[in-house]
């Protein structure tokens, strides 16, 4: 039935929920509305800035632009779940470290993007940092930094400091 | 900000037909969705039942055989088909092609199946599979029909599907000896919808070289993919030379009937067909010599 709650189980950031939803509900409406995970930022909530972008099952995916549904059974990983209680990831210290953020308004969407990234291709060469921060718009024109910041991340986390 | 829908999410194809049946013709089909939120999101488009056929897993499979060529399930995601090993050697205009389709995110996420059913005729995939002579399978309540790329689109976002049908498997014969396909489109940023773009397939005959077929498909040319017939039969038959390509793309040019938007007007893009028909078409016939 229309407007009806729908059945939801998945694991957010590692611990599993079961919710229910209304079956029009975006993943980012669940994230930010129901589960109060306001890091993921809403830019233009077009598919085009890629401010909302998480991870589901590791690749970055923009959550206005995926139903709550769909992310049934998957793991979404999203800006909270990426530190290690007050320790930052190396993705996150390299860009504080680095001045990757400006006003931060695009950095949970970059951090997401740039850990699918080096979770998948630990090596990347410049040109694939470019096209996986590709899709993340910052208004900042902050670029250069972040291709840094990620890359500098990629050296520590294959562990040279 | 979505209307409302019922919600189904069937876990075979046979689930989803029966629904399909079901609600002939008041239900739509979502895979990764990310063209149709879009329109849904701006009210374009309204349903009262909306099928999830993504988590139908039996539709997400790459198989390629010398014989029968290449088989994509619709559900495969577009980056599954850029990164796919199989496909960058012997189809690697698919793996172009997808590279240059959106933007990781939604590649990660959207489904080649996806694209085609959305019908956009700015759309990547369906010039390049009609290059390649690509094939359909759908399956529906009275079995299963095979259809061409080219006959699958009717209309700005309309295509050939019944109310009770979907699209399986997408299917890519092994291209004739001596063919070279390229791809290229016009781009503000890359990733974006192409303002125009062009795939070109060029077969020469081993013997003497002359161009045995062509085929050239333009995107975001009219209200459908657009095969330029005309600038194919400049090239047919003939030895191919630079001056032969570029009279090809003039041809096209005047088969484009190309909308008109903030990307540009209408002879802004007849203009860069031109220059793209020349461009794919000078790579595809540097390919087909090398093959």
């Amino acid at each position: 039935m229309k407007g009806e709650l729908k059945e939801l189980k998945l694991t957010v950031n590692g611990k599993p929920c079961e919710l229910k939803v209304k079956a029009n509900t975006l993943l980012v409406e669940l994230l930010r509305n129901e589960l109060k995970l306001t890091g993921t930022k809403v830019g233009c909530l077009d598919s085009a800035c890629g401010a909302c972008t998480v991870n589901i099952d590791g690749k970055a995916v923009r959550s206005c632009s995926v139903l709550a549904l769909q992310a049934n059974g998957r793991k979404v990983t999203t800006i909270e779940g990426v530190a290690d209680g007050d320790k930052l990831h190396p993705i996150q210290e390299a860009m504080v470290e680095y001045g990757a953020i400006e006003c931060g308004f695009c950095t949970p969407g970059m951090v997401m993007s740039a850990k699918a990234l080096l979770e998948e291709n630990p090596s990347p060469t410049r040109e694939e940092v470019r096209e996986a921060i590709q899709g993340n718009l910052c208004a900042d024109e902050g670029y250069v930094k972040y291709i840094e910041a990620i890359e500098i991340a990629a050296e520590k986390m294959r562990g040279g400091q | 900000m979505i209307g409302d829908f019922e919600y189904f999410a069937p876990k075979t194809v046979d689930e989803a037909i029966a629904l399909l049946s079901k609600y002939k013709g008041e239900a739509k089909i979502i895979a990764g969705g990310q063209s149709m939120l879009v329109v849904m999101k701006r009210g374009l488009l309204t349903t009262e039942y909306l099928i999830d056929i993504k988590g139908i897993a039996a539709l997400d499979y790459i198989k390629y055989d010398e014989g029968e060529g290449l088989r994509i399930g619709a559900l495969t995601i577009h980056r599954a088909i850029e990164k796919s090993p199989i496909i960058q050697k012997h189809f690697r205009v698919l793996s172009e092609m997808e590279q240059n389709l959106a933007t990781i995110q939604t590649r990660n996420w959207g489904t080649i199946g996806g694209n085609l059913c959305h019908g956009d005729p700015a759309g990547d995939p369906a010039p390049v599979l009609i290059a390649l002579n690509a094939k359909l399978k759908l399956a529906g309540s009275g079995g299963e029909r095979i259809i061409e790329v080219e006959e699958f689109s009717k209309d700005y976002l309309e295509v050939a599907l019944e109310p009770d049908e979907m699209l399986t498997e997408i299917q890519v014969p092994t291209p004739l000896s001596h063919t070279g396909i390229a791809c290229e489109k016009l781009m503000v940023m890359k990733g974006d919808m192409g303002v125009v773009g062009a795939a070109v397939s060029i077969t020469l005959s081993p013997k003497d070289g002359v161009c045995k077929d062509a085929r050239i498909v333009l995107s975001n040319c009219a209200s459908v993919p657009l095969r330029a017939r005309g600038a194919e039969k400049k090239l047919i038959g003939k030895v191919l030379n630079d001056s032969l390509l570029v009279e090809a793309g003039e041809v096209a040019s005047t088969e484009a009937s190309p909308p008109v938007d903030v990307h540009g007007s209408a002879e802004y893009r007849q203009e860069m067909v031109k220059v793209f028909v020349r461009r794919a078409a000078t790579k595809a016939l540097e390919r087909a010599k090398a093959a």
